[in-house]
């Protein structure tokens, strides 16, 4: 096995505020290969979006508790300085958020906004930055790219904003791009331009991809492994197909059962009851346990740990493998 | 549009039965302005170009297209929240088109509308006891000392905790909150209900109780529902029929299975094939769009869709027209009939099983 790109391990980040704890990030840990593509799945308020915010430094160390360690080819990115940790960002990993609008600066022009990452990190003049910019944004299929980067950002439609944003991400061809919910602000012809897009760039770059989303179609279609996240912990993680045709936790089993599908017909929706907790006042025990219809009474007080239960599938519930084997079978297969 | 057109574009088995609503010609323009003091109108907005729709009652009649299509505003414009250009709206055989905010104040009672985001939608400073209780306070269709014992009935209809009735909007969840807006909207007893996005904001594994709930009520009630959503999946899942909505105009409509398995418009083949199906040995044709939606002040000419639309493209270049056929260009496409009950507006529809399984 190659060595990993990114090994995440046991990372914690806890907030404090007036009401409690919130514990965003509840002892996470994952690993990426080289090129692999990563899908994490969860709802709001799982914990996704703050896991790879601290993997990417963005989160205040004066504002949060954060343990563990998250290594970038071997490289602990929680012990770096401000300055290291700035050389790293940007030139060997990229980050897409979810709304374009927010995440590019209103007063200054797209093209401006890309030459000055690249001048970030690279001796180059403002000639050269610029042209790598207009380059850029012509390989992520912006029409006219000369005179598009010399506008605002908002001239620009949704669509071509979010390409703009994959142009910066990916101007300094770094290794890992997080994509946190890429498409979700976007329609679904302009997510699948979108998507299409980040996959050809993969191909080119050879960048590894980690896609956020609460869109188990997305995940479907373009990523390789799947984990996925719920009150902060990784509840179930594994190759796409072992998730979607072999999942073993009740919560996967939920998601899988309550999403509509354009495909086929259901009679009726199978909702999981309840609602996800606040990360203040995680249940005790397997946090999923409330909402869960396999709940029994070590649930309630034993966390359970993620295991590989087998070939690398990874889950975290109490249910005998036999016993999730089974259920997933009766129920869960033959509805989807 | 031609009226005959839309008098056949009644689902089969009802086409004796009256609409509960019927849409002719609906058109709704917004002036694009200039200058602050002295302002003059350069231009409108089409947000709605000449829509004909007809509502049955009982049934779903689900919208979509993308942002920016007028699906919202022509649900404002049958609900009568802003006035239409030109067109006719009927609300059981009445035309309300031109309708006072007095006159129309008796069908308010029948139809009600579930807005999206259950955040905004519900004022922060009242009880949601005071909220689900206040249409029937001004319609007074509820003697006031049973107003409480009412609304509590509604909470447990809806699935809420009735002892909630004292408590404000931001104690309880996502999901619950658009329960207090479902509970609002059924106060009245309405007929037909306008959900607009109804779960978009909510967390996906809450979205199926929401959408389970309008269906059990919907069978209750007898309830008519217009449900314009931007998720392909949960209008099929939800809807009979299914419009598709391009740049103010419906491109094309018919029962949910019909559009699903056989669109004939290439734009709803495109905005089907580009739906991610949450399962991986699921592999699809995917037609992937250039460019973005067009500006709505200046449409394009003849057919809307001719700019992006991969159809033209292809026949134009079997007949050696260059990129677009001349007829997409200068002649704008009727609805016309295709299967039973589904009408498409195009003048090259797509083959059956063009989105089949690769």
């Amino acid at each position: 096995m190659a060595e990993p790109l990114l090994e995440v391990k046991n990372l914690k980040v806890y907030f404090d505020t007036p009401d409690g704890v919130v514990k965003a990030c509840d002892g996470v840990s994952l690993s990426l290969e080289p090129g692999e593509r990563l899908g994490v799945v969860g709802e709001s308020g799982s914990g996704k979006s703050v896991t790879f915010m601290t993997v990417m430094g963005l989160i205040d160390r004066k504002a949060a508790r954060i343990e563990g360690e998250v290594l970038f080819r071997g490289v602990n990115l929680l012990e770096l300085s401000r300055d290291d940790l700035r050389k790293v960002r940007g030139a060997e990993m990229g980050m897409v958020f979810q709304d374009p609008m927010s995440s590019l600066h209103p007063f200054y022009k797209v093209g401006a906004q890309i030459a000055e990452a690249i001048q970030a990190h690279e001796d180059v003049n403002d000639k050269d930055a610029m042209s790598r910019a207009v380059d850029m944004l012509g390989r992520v299929g912006i029409p006219k790219p000369d005179e598009r980067a010399r506008q605002y950002p908002h001239e620009f439609s949704g669509g071509m904003r979010q390409r703009a944003m994959i142009a910066m991400a990916l101007c300094l061809n770094p290794d890992l791009l997080i994509a946190d919910e890429p498409t979700t602000a976007l329609d679904v012809t302009v997510q699948a331009q979108i998507l299409d897009l980040i996959d050809r760039m993969r191909d080119e770059f050879q960048t590894a991809v980690i896609m956020i989303t609460h869109d188990l179609g997305v995940v479907a279609e373009h990523t390789d492994r799947v984990q996925v996240m719920y009150a902060g912990k990784v509840v179930e993680s594994g190759t796409r197909d072992h998730v979607y045709h072999g999942s073993y936790h009740p919560y996967t089993w939920g998601l899988l059962q309550s999403i509509s599908r354009l495909d086929e017909k259901q009679d009726r929706l199978k909702p999981i009851k309840g609602a996800p907790p606040s990360l203040i006042f995680v249940p005790p025990g397997c946090s999923f346990h409330p909402r869960c219809p396999y709940v029994m009474d070590v649930c309630k007080k034993e966390v359970p740990e993620l295991i590989e239960e087998e070939y690398g599938h990874k889950s975290a519930c109490h249910l005998s493998l036999e016993e999730k084997k089974r259920i997933f079978e009766a129920q869960v297969e033959v509805h989807s | 549009m031609s009226v005959e057109v839309s008098e056949t574009a009644q689902p089969r088995a009802e086409a004796k039965r009256q609409p509960l609503v019927k849409v002719v010609g609906l058109e709704k323009q917004f002036p694009v302005t200039r200058g602050i003091i002295f302002t003059k109108k350069i231009g409108f907005v089409h947000a709605v170009d000449g829509i004909d729709l007809e509502i049955y009652p009982g049934e779903t009649v689900g919208l979509v297209g993308e942002t920016g299509c007028g699906k919202s505003t022509t649900a404002r414009l049958i609900m009568r929240l802003m006035d239409s250009t030109a067109g006719q709206i009927l609300f059981d055989g009445t035309d309300v088109t031109n309708l006072s905010r007095g006159d129309m104040r008796p069908f308010r009672k029948d139809m009600q509308m579930i807005f999206q985001d259950p955040y905004a939608s519900l004022n922060p400073r009242k009880t949601v006891g005071t909220i689900i209780g206040t249409p029937m306070r001004i319609h007074h269709t509820v003697p006031k000392d049973k107003v409480k014992g009412e609304v509590q009935e509604l909470m447990r209809l809806v699935g809420l905790n009735p002892e909630h009735y004292n408590r404000f909007p931001h104690e309880f969840s996502g999901g619950q909150r658009q329960r207090v807006g479902v509970a609002r909207a059924l106060a009245l007893r309405p007929r037909l209900i306008v959900a607009d996005e109804p779960v978009s904001a909510l967390d996906v594994s809450v979205q199926a109780q929401v959408l389970n709930l309008l269906e059990d009520l919907q069978e209750e009630f007898h309830l008519t529902y217009l449900f314009i959503a931007h998720d392909l999946s949960v209008v099929r899942h939800m809807s009979d029929r299914v419009a598709v909505m391009y740049l103010g105009k419906i491109v094309e409509i018919a029962e949910g299975d019909t559009l699903y398995k056989n669109p004939k418009h290439p734009y709803s083949g495109a905005l089907l094939s580009a739906v991610p199906i949450p399962d991986p040995r699921v592999k699809r044709e995917r037609i992937i769009l250039q460019g973005d939606v067009p500006s709505p002040i200046n449409p394009p000419s003849g057919c809307r869709f001719h700019p992006r639309c991969p159809r033209t493209r292809e026949i134009a270049k079997a007949e050696g027209l260059g990129t677009v056929h001349p007829r997409c260009r200068d002649e704008e496409p009727l609805l016309l009939p295709q299967h039973p009950g589904q009408f498409a507006a195009c003048h090259f529809p797509l083959d059956d099983g063009a989105l089949a399984a690769k």
